[in-house]
């Protein structure tokens, strides 16, 4: 692999992110695939139990973005790859909106599938955020899932 | 020392940072913990579920018996719940 690959891009954002934009910024002369995940805000709570009409996240400034480039490092060591961008959003926002997107890019698409998962499934687990849901006047700080733990096992080999 | 809360650590203590100068008798991040509880009531309900507390030094994965000094950014947070 060429040592100007991969481009990194990291970014915590109030803005909105455009999908299609930001896919074709993962297009380079290598690139033979590329895999976006984009996460929503659901309009129903864990337990499927309550309504959600709108979500507030919070970051730590410099460590968030420290911890991700952790995390994007570790899937460049893994794999080939000729892109990788990670977009997450702070603040407040809406049911349907996008929180983040997690586009990686490679000359094959099973590094591509392989990274994408990798870096979201330890993004979860790592990287400082944290979600408080509202709903008329009631607002209440979102739990880690140990299912996210157990997701990152998988890769532990 | 610069002490930074968020999410409901944040939300029981009243702030999101603040800075102190580290006492003569506490080097370790627990020993920091103690000495926060002792301060008021806000910290102990903070500080209750120890489980639930991750520590940062500056700004990166810490634990309850790391050492620290006086020039430290130290962060007390809940598990994260980003993506």
């Amino acid at each position: 692999m060429n040592k100007k690959f991969p481009k990194v891009y990291i970014k915590i954002q109030y803005e909105d992110f455009d999908v299609s934009k930001e896919t074709q910024k993962l297009h380079h002369n290598l690139t033979g695939a590329i895999v976006n995940f984009v996460g929503l805000v659901r309009g129903h709570n864990e337990n499927d139990s309550e309504q959600v009409s709108s979500m507030t996240l919070e970051h730590y400034p410099g460590m968030t973005e420290a911890e991700i480039d952790k995390i994007v490092q570790k899937s460049i060591k893994k794999w080939d790859l000729t892109g990788i961008t990670v977009i997450h959003r702070v603040g407040k926002l809406f049911v349907s909106d996008q929180i983040v997107f997690v586009g990686v890019s490679s000359m094959h698409r099973q590094n591509a599938f392989d990274a994408c998962n990798f870096i979201m499934d330890w993004l979860k687990t790592k990287a400082p955020f944290w979600k408080v849901e509202e709903n008329n006047n009631h607002r209440s700080w979102v739990s880690s899932r140990q299912s996210d733990q157990e997701a990152t096992k998988k890769w532990e080999s | 020392m610069v002490i930074k809360y968020f999410s409901w650590i944040k939300e029981h203590i009243g702030k999101s940072e603040e800075r102190i100068e580290l006492p003569v008798n506490v080097s370790t991040i627990e020993e920091l913990m103690l000495y926060l509880e002792n301060l008021n009531d806000k910290y102990k309900l903070a500080f209750k579920k120890k489980d639930l507390i991750k520590i940062a030094i500056n700004k990166s994965y810490s634990s309850i018996d790391d050492k620290i000094n006086n020039n430290d950014e130290i962060a007390f947070f809940p598990p994260v719940t980003g993506g």
